[in-house]
């Protein structure tokens, strides 16, 4: 069994992938409760070790059957047409919609190992995991997604975020 | 002792803190003397820092309750878990709408407490709605999976829209609701002549009665009942028997 207090303490972290991976916070947040289903659901298969590993690889199950399929839909409804005006007019800054941006016009397949690698600080050992792929194809994607980003954010008329991070 | 060059796959083990320490002093020692190298690696680890810059905001966030409530509550996606938190943020809902509701009424009465009947939901909901002309709905019918879908999905139960074609009404579209207790969808049917008939679904907790039920609110006349826990209700301002055949057209689509 899973102590549910530990599931709600991931809730921010789930979001916070789920956003920069769908680019909008009311599909993430589906996506979100989704995964949390499919996780007690599956609560008898949890074994233990990295919980926040299993979230993210359950998330990716739940992202590769539902979200990808259902791709050709997005940004149809009115809710998700809402979230991205309102994100546009608050004022993050540059940094965030040049990145975020530049995120969303890779491959989803970039985006997640970028997305795991660098907000999520997970080892390849564990990346390979939640992608159920060799770690010699983490590591080519991981290179390929980096090169990708470059690509991205340095042809952004916009200064891109990298130079004002340092 | 100067190690050859690394591969790429050991330079980003480098740029994300994968190396032991050994490894990692020798990486940095090779790289203090490749600055081309050195800079590729500084990217690297910048496209992570811009990442945490653009999406840590979220972790600040609060929480939405239905997320939550699925976590503490949830019952393998069952509908009455979902219900059960929906019924939890459902007393905003009822505020929001009694304090429409009070507003409506002369004698004021503080309605912020009852809960309201699934009907004057129903008719409040179609004459807020039913009048607009720009945007009527939030999803149009020819996105109509993808609404159906969507609104399936925010109520936890499966939304269908009868096909009312027969009797001279065309699917116009949809949008989410705040009920009673928790989310409730509406959908927006017109015929040729512009007349709107809309149909209010969302949980009854109270109700538990089958029986076709009539009601009139402000002139807008609403067929309503309770099937398997939601409540259906079918608005319009056109006559009695009029509506009343079309939510027996609407009844029968939903139990075939």
């Amino acid at each position: 069994m899973i102590d549910t207090e530990a599931l709600v303490a991931e809730l921010p972290r789930l979001r916070r992938y789920g956003r920069a991976l769908l680019g909008d916070v009311a599909r993430a947040d589906d996506l979100v409760q989704d995964t949390i289903e499919r996780a007690l659901r599956k609560t008898a298969h949890w074994q233990g070790g990295n919980l926040r590993a299993w979230l993210l690889t359950l998330m990716h199950n739940v992202f590769v059957n539902q979200v990808r399929r259902n791709d050709a839909l997005r940004g149809a409804s009115g809710a998700d047409t809402v979230e991205l005006a309102m994100r546009d007019a608050s004022g993050d800054g540059l940094g965030l919609r040049d990145l975020d941006r530049a995120m969303q016009a890779l491959s989803a397949d970039h985006r997640e190992i970028l997305l795991l690698v660098g907000l999520e600080n997970l080892r390849y050992e564990e990346i390979a995991g939640v992608l159920d792929v060799p770690i010699g194809t983490v590591m080519s994607r991981l290179s390929r997604a980096r090169t990708q980003l470059k690509v991205q954010l340095d042809g952004s008329p916009a200064r891109p975020a990298l130079t004002r991070v340092k | 002792m100067m190690m050859k060059q690394p591969d790429t796959a050991l330079l980003h083990a480098f740029a994300d803190g994968q190396l032991d320490a050994p490894e990692h002093t020798d990486v940095a020692k090779w790289l203090a003397t490749h600055p081309e190298a050195a800079a590729e690696v500084a990217g690297w680890k910048a496209q992570s820092a811009a990442m945490h810059d653009a999406y840590d905001a979220t972790l600040d966030e609060a929480v939405p309750a239905r997320l939550l409530a699925a976590t503490r509550n949830g019952a393998p996606a069952s509908a009455g878990s979902r219900w059960s938190m929906a019924a939890a943020i459902g007393w905003l809902a009822i505020g929001l709408v009694g304090g429409f509701m009070a507003g409506r009424n002369t004698d004021s009465t503080p309605t912020a407490q009852l809960p309201l009947p699934l009907a004057r939901q129903a008719a409040i909901a179609h004459a807020v709605y039913a009048p607009e002309v720009r945007h009527p709905v939030e999803v149009g019918a020819d996105q109509r999976d993808h609404l159906l879908g969507w609104l399936s999905k925010r109520l936890g139960h499966p939304i269908v829209a009868p096909a009312l074609e027969a009797l001279g009404y065309q699917l116009v579209g949809g949008r989410l609701l705040s009920g009673e207790s928790g989310p409730g969808a509406l959908l927006m049917y017109e015929d040729a002549s512009g007349e709107r008939l809309t149909l209010f679904v969302s949980a009854d907790t109270d109700d538990s009665a089958t029986a076709f039920r009539f009601a009139e609110h402000d002139k807008v006349n609403v067929f309503y009942w309770v099937d398997a826990g939601y409540g259906y209700a079918l608005s319009g301002t056109l006559p009695r028997e009029r509506l009343l055949a079309v939510a027996t057209a609407v009844y029968r689509a939903l139990n075939p």
